[in-house]
């Protein structure tokens, strides 16, 4: 399926059920009269900028440069050379093991996340070209569920890590997920955190070259699998990248938590990241690493 | 008479026979029939015990799996093997005392024995974090357990945490990263690895050293995503409906077994493992010397690609038959 026909009319994800973001002080709520239709309110910088513009600006903001929401479809759009994506596995539905149920049924709540993103799951698989050079390449959306990691996700990354390994393809995998594993399908999401990291063992051993991009939010069991299990980690800038979310931490040790805590910024000042890559550029860099890489 | 060892609200039943029992014994004992009451009284409790434990719905397992009296890893330690030598130290930051590493003899095996401890007085529970182990605990894990298959010793790994520590130091030491990093190298460490859930299994804290050849679970453990608290607080916005949440989640030992994420269950004595730590110590240890002799069958690499296959596995979704 190419890129172009999944559906892209999508709004910034509902943050309200996040663990991570929805305690954020919302500094910049949106006011009453600005037609949310044409206007955007950047959430770093608070200014009001025209939707259109964000948009043809790969959804930087243009005032502060900051890296807004981004759908899978678009990650794909300008990650790969155009037109090249074709998606592996997109028959993987979810199933409701635990017919779990909270305030709604997980069932029901599936198929209204699939309704508002047009997405059957978190997480697009396939592969395509990066200027030229063919990749393996997986992007989890974290509007989904808060791109949170269940059954569907795990397996149609095991699949493609499996079959990176088997056609020698550099692996390329963009995270954006506040949630981690999904709680709705309970043990089984967080066992998909082995299940993905052994499939990342056997492509280490079969001398595969794992780039991982994180962007934000990348937190919980998705930081703590594959994300965290690159050859190399990029991140975008200001990304929310950790294990405990700032509200549980928050809870645990009654402290105010540093400026900055958690950010890009923060993990490469800490060790935990190769490069801070701008959105614009990251398709360059990515390209550039899998050539000194001799993949 | 208060007895602390019937403190959970649905032991109720339970408390009142057995003060009754104590009512009885310091009774004068000389009829017959004073005797045949108190056996009758001594029978009832075991009846009910045995009742009350067949029917814990989630929440209630959940509150056995945090009993303070349950057996910890420590108790463990002295109760099977013949002989623990703890290894302390990262080699990097610290020695964390939340997860605790060592040589060990059981029976005829040398193993490495890698286990979480929650503490059992104030001091020690505080130096604990109450079991929730920092990155220098996972990573010196991962050291001990890469030693132990360089020289072809068993790891067995005894799970017993609410979850890995939520802290700004955790944080700045790569907390994620490390369990990460730990779940790849079990994946594929050349010697055999049984792991089991002594009490709380809780999220990845849990699964940093939870991939192995066996996953048992103790029956009145829990192995979840997220604990009940922490899940009803994200969806029904409030702690109070940790009850919901545990039943929603299905982290029982039962549910677990049906949903193909573990492979064993071990059972717990009458009235749970907090009642009996020697029985539960030796169906424990009869577990792992069995499981031990089979697994030491195996050729290692057979072992790693069994271990792979059975993590592979593991998940439920729908395949629509691919449209052409």
């Amino acid at each position: 399926m190419a890129t172009g026909e999944l559906k892209e009319n999508r709004d910034q994800p509902d943050n309200s059920d996040d663990p991570l973001l929805g305690d954020e002080p919302k500094k910049h709520r949106a006011k009453r009269g600005v037609p949310s239709g044409l206007w955007l309110r950047c959430d770093d910088c608070g200014e009001t900028v025209f939707r259109k513009t964000v948009a043809e600006n790969m959804s930087v903001c243009p005032v502060c440069g900051y890296h807004m929401y981004l759908s899978a479809a678009d990650r794909i759009r300008y990650l790969l050379d155009e037109g090249t994506f074709e998606e592996w596995d997109g028959n993987l539905m979810p199933a409701d093991p635990l017919e779990f149920f909270d305030k709604k049924a997980y069932a029901e709540r599936v198929v209204s996340e699939q309704k508002r993103t047009g997405l059957r799951d978190a997480a697009l698989t396939g592969t395509g070209m990066i200027r030229a050079r063919r990749v393996a390449v997986g992007v989890t959306d974290s509007a989904f569920i808060m791109g949170s990691m269940g059954s569907v996700v795990g397996e149609r990354l095991a699949r493609l890590i499996e079959r990176a390994t088997e056609q020698d393809l550099p692996l390329v995998i963009v995270s954006g997920s506040g949630g981690g594993a999904r709680m709705h399908e309970g043990i089984l999401s967080l066992m998909q955190m082995a299940k993905v990291s052994a499939a990342l063992a056997r492509y280490d051993e079969a001398g595969g070259l794992f780039i991982s991009v994180l962007t934000n939010p990348t937190m919980g069991g998705v930081a703590a699998s594959f994300a965290s299990l690159g050859d190399l980690v990029f991140a975008e800038p200001k990304a929310l990248i950790g294990f405990a979310g700032p509200r549980t931490i928050k809870a645990t040790i009654r402290l105010e938590l540093p400026e900055g805590f958690q950010r890009s910024e923060f993990l490469l000042a800490h060790g935990y990241i190769d490069r801070i890559v701008k959105r614009a550029d990251m398709k360059s860099e990515i390209a550039r690493t899998i050539d000194y890489c001799g993949k | 008479m208060a007895n602390t060892s019937y403190q959970l609200d649905f032991e109720a039943p339970l408390r009142d026979l057995q003060e009754r029992i104590y009512q009885l014994e310091t009774d004068d004992q000389d009829s017959a029939s004073a005797r045949d009451e108190l056996r009758a009284a001594r029978k009832a409790l075991l009846d009910k015990t045995r009742d009350v434990y067949s029917h814990l719905d989630e929440w209630q397992t959940v509150r056995v799996a945090r009993h303070p009296d349950r057996p910890m890893f420590t108790d463990y330690v002295d109760l099977i093997c013949d002989e623990f030598v703890e290894l302390h130290g990262d080699k990097f930051f610290g020695d964390d005392r939340a997860l605790r590493t060592g040589f060990a003899k059981i029976d005829e095996f040398k193993v490495m024995m890698v286990g979480h401890h929650k503490g059992k007085t104030l001091k020690e529970r505080n130096e604990c974090y109450f079991g929730c182990a920092h990155p220098e605990g996972y990573r010196k894990a991962m050291l001990k357990m890469k030693k132990a298959a360089k020289y072809g010793l068993p790891i067995i790994c005894m799970i017993d945490t609410p979850g890995a520590y939520p802290g700004i130091g955790a944080e700045e030491r790569g907390q994620a990263q490390v369990i990460a990093e730990s779940m790849l190298e079990m994946s594929r460490l050349e010697t055999p690895i049984i792991c089991v859930v002594i009490g709380e299994g809780g999220s990845g804290g849990a699964l940093g050293i939870g991939v192995g050849d066996r996953v048992a679970v103790l029956e009145f453990s829990y192995y979840s995503v997220i604990s009940p608290e922490g899940c009803a607080g994200i969806l029904w916005k409030s702690h109070d409906y940790a009850e919901n949440a545990a039943k929603a989640l299905k982290l029982t030992s039962r549910h677990l077994e049906r949903l193909g994420a573990i492979d064993d269950v071990i059972e717990e004595p009458t009235g749970g493992a907090h009642r009996d730590h020697y029985q539960m110590a030796a169906r424990l240890k009869m577990y792992l010397v069995k499981t031990l002799r089979e697994l030491t069958e195996l050729p290692p690499d057979e072992l790693v690609a069994q271990r792979y296959e059975k993590f592979r596995k593991i998940g439920m979704y729908l395949e629509e038959a691919a449209s052409v």
